[in-house]
């Protein structure tokens, strides 16, 4: 392994693989030290912080542990997808939170891609005027605080619209009050179950036929022929739930309270600006030789964007516009000023009755912890899916 | 001149579609902004001795804002001492517009920061040169939330820098502890830290500690801040090539000199844009200290609503309060990309 060189000074030996005995001779002893330090000082950090907690807790007589979940609560939720009223576990009132947070944080994930997608084609759009109104939208939105936005929208909902007795009417069965927007609903019919099956059905040939023939828009018609055919085959009624006022307020149909139509309304508008931001700079990020060839080959303009801008900026946009969406389930948590029965109230009512804040707001903590690292986890696969297949 | 003109003026019809576009997208303009100029400015109530004066079917009632503007502005701050608030603010403002810029970046910078601060200081609390004191309870409105961005941005980095600095490391606990930490504030909501930190700071000091409602909300603040601004920093360090960090172990240069001296002067310089949103977004966050109860120019807003006379004027306080809002995210971006401008210009030298 030695050897000499011509001056006759013996050279060092070659490094040889790492093993961990080389790493442990090669790790400086203050590196170890200091790791050594930091871990002591956390567990003592963390012990005091611990004893002196549950020596507090004792002196204001606040029982600790998650025990509670399965007492009764005694609150009402104003809505929850789930059934809850008071007398169910507090384990079924945070459920409940859990599924109003994921109801308005998906339905608004939906609609502020769609707005984002507009107002971002609408920046980048020939006309003038059109995108001068775009940018002016989201700078506005963007530079005034979330709160405030969900605040006004529900003030103007609950204090602006007019009482259920002079209900607005825009169009017939749709009626606009302060204790909400009530929409006509179709009626549940036991045959619907049949067609539900046969749209499942559909959708699966549909994207058998989208991955054989690469045809959107013939696929998309063959989905809703086959649903359109199915009604008609099993005879399946439809009809519609009208809201009728009856008494104090409106009957039947679809409610949509003040609380959530204004985090929605609010939500949708907000992100949708940040939206259209990662939006605009995605389609900015694709090479412009990419719009020229496209018109070179004869495709005009709004094919050349859906078919060689859009696939490629989805790409860039990916990773931004998931992180919104993370941010904007998080931000549906400003929903308790407004009193949107979603987790973070839920919490906090039963902090007031129970009295165990910590354990409370830290199963809030806990619940979007989840939710981020699954949101991540899906980031993950879809990027890996995304990513540009090179040579 | 008029050919100038029909060159600008092309874009406008080079297709059937734009111009069809154009002109709908002007038509909604002609129908929309007369409407919202008249009740913006000319049906606007601007003096009026309570709600009476303004009537329900005319323009925006200014009179409201203007009756209402100290308290929006100050909140609950003792009224004859409002000035006092007021200047706090301007010498906030003064210390961040400095620090922005990195050609200030010297000693005398901090010298600045601390002076300024203890000015801050006796100016808010008073009780010394004859001024009134005045409980930070009591502090409310615009002043409040300058003093939440800015402090909360403040101790924010001040915690990032060792966070960042043990995550970039290649000591596996530290970089582990880090890691945990930040990835654990960044998935939470900011509503939660702020109220895990007004529930646990009182119970996690011995008796006898009370911190004021201000510091447990600056407290939780900080907390958020530092693990975004910690992934800030952390690009920032990525960028610096690994060539200098090299050249001063070569040197012989200990790593904290080495950090202090040589690499975070950069990655600060490189991170200034990102910086900016973040402290835009921060502007925007400090709005949530209103769930827990406290009067920040949003409260104040609210707070303002609750006079019996003048009822039903949410529109006109709320979008007051947006445009205060609006006018400082604006200002600091404005700013922000300016400096950014002057920075890259004297990179390219």
């Amino acid at each position: 392994m030695i050897d000499t060189k011509t001056d006759g000074r013996v050279a060092r030996p070659a490094p040889a693989s790492p093993s961990l005995s080389r790493l442990l001779a090669r790790a400086r002893r203050p590196d170890i030290l200091a790791q050594a330090i930091l871990i002591l000082v956390l567990v003592i950090g963390g012990w005091i912080a611990a004893s002196e907690i549950s020596a507090n807790l004792a002196r204001l007589s606040v029982k600790s542990g998650y025990g509670f979940l399965f007492e009764e609560a005694q609150f009402e939720l104003g809505e929850s997808l789930i059934p809850f009223r008071a007398g169910d576990s507090y384990f079924r009132a945070f459920a409940a939170g859990l599924m109003n947070t994921l109801k308005v944080a998906g339905i608004g994930i939906v609609l502020s891609t769609v707005v984002g997608l507009v107002i971002a084609l609408g920046q980048l759009s020939p006309s003038f005027v059109v995108a001068r109104a775009c940018r002016l939208y989201v700078d506005v939105i963007r530079n005034v605080p979330l709160l405030l936005q969900l605040i006004f929208w529900h003030t103007v909902i609950t204090s602006s619209l007019p009482t259920v007795r002079n209900a607005l009417s825009p169009v017939d069965g749709v009626f606009l009050t302060n204790r909400g927007l009530y929409l006509p609903a179709p009626i549940w019919d036991p045959s619907h179950m049949t067609v539900l099956g046969i749209a499942v059905a559909a959708l699966a040939g549909a994207a058998g036929l989208y991955l054989l023939t690469r045809r959107f828009a013939l696929s998309l018609f063959v989905f809703a022929a086959a649903i359109a055919l199915g009604f008609v085959a099993v005879g399946a009624p439809l009809e519609l739930d009208t809201p009728r006022l009856a008494g104090f307020n409106f009957k039947g149909g679809w409610e949509i309270s003040p609380e959530f139509g204004a985090m929605l309304l609010g939500l949708t508008l907000y992100v949708g600006a940040f939206n259209a931001e990662i939006i605009r700079a995605g389609i900015l990020g694709v090479d412009k030789g990419q719009r020229e060839a496209g018109g070179a080959l004869g495709l005009k303009p709004w094919q050349v964007m859906r078919k060689i801008i859009l696939p490629q900026a989805l790409r860039i946009i990916l990773p931004s516009i998931t992180n919104s969406y993370l941010n904007l389930t998080k931000e549906s948590s400003l929903a308790v000023a407004i009193g949107y029965p979603e987790i973070v109230r839920v919490s906090n009512i039963a902090v007031f009755e129970t009295g165990q804040a910590i354990e409370c707001i830290s199963i809030v903590m806990i619940i979007y912890l989840c939710l981020s690292l699954i949101t991540s986890l899906i980031l993950n696969w879809l990027n890996a899916r995304a990513k540009l297949v090179e040579r | 001149m008029t050919g100038a003109l029909v060159a600008r003026l092309r874009p406008l019809w080079a297709t059937p579609l734009a111009a069809a576009i154009n002109l709908v997208a002007l038509a909604l303009l002609v129908w929309v902004v007369p409407k919202a100029l008249d009740w913006a400015i000319f049906s606007a109530v601007w003096s009026a001795e309570d709600m009476n004066g303004c009537p329900a079917s005319g323009g925006a009632c200014w009179a409201f804002a203007i009756a209402k503007a100290r308290l929006i502005l100050f909140g609950r701050y003792v009224f004859d001492e409002q000035w006092r608030a007021a200047l706090g603010v301007v010498i906030l403002c003064a210390l961040v517009a400095l620090s922005l810029n990195p050609r200030f970046w010297r000693g005398w910078l901090a010298a600045a920061w601390a002076g300024g601060l203890a000015i801050y200081a006796v100016v808010m609390w008073g009780g010394v040169f004859g001024l009134r004191y005045i409980d930070s309870t009591y502090w409310g409105g615009l002043p409040l939330t300058v003093l939440l961005t800015i402090f909360g941005t403040f101790f924010g980095i001040l915690f990032a820098i060792p966070l960042a600095l043990a995550r970039a490391s290649g000591l596996p606990v530290f970089r582990f502890v880090a890691t945990v930490y930040i990835e654990l504030v960044r998935g939470v909501p900011l509503i939660s830290v702020l109220f895990m930190a007004s529930v646990l700071i009182p119970v996690i000091l011995p008796e006898g500690f009370a911190p004021s409602g201000l510091a447990r909300v600056l407290i939780g603040l900080s907390v958020f801040i530092a693990a975004y601004m910690a992934e800030v920093l952390r690009g920032g360090l990525q960028a610096i090539p690994a060539g200098q960090i090299e050249a001063s172990r070569s040197l012989g240069i200990s790593y904290f000199a080495m950090m202090f001296r040589v690499v975070l002067p950069q990655v600060f310089e490189i991170v200034l844009p990102p910086t900016v949103s973040l402290i835009i977004a921060v502007l925007k966050g400090t709005s949530l200290v209103v769930i827990v109860a406290m009067l920040d120019l949003l409260g104040a807003a609210k707070a303002a609503l609750a006079d019996p006379k003048w009822i039903g004027f949410h529109v006109e306080a709320y979008v007051f309060a947006a445009l205060i809002y609006a006018i400082m995210c604006g200002s600091i971006a404005w700013y922000g990309r300016r400096v950014e401008a002057r920075l890259s210009a004297a990179r390219r030298k």
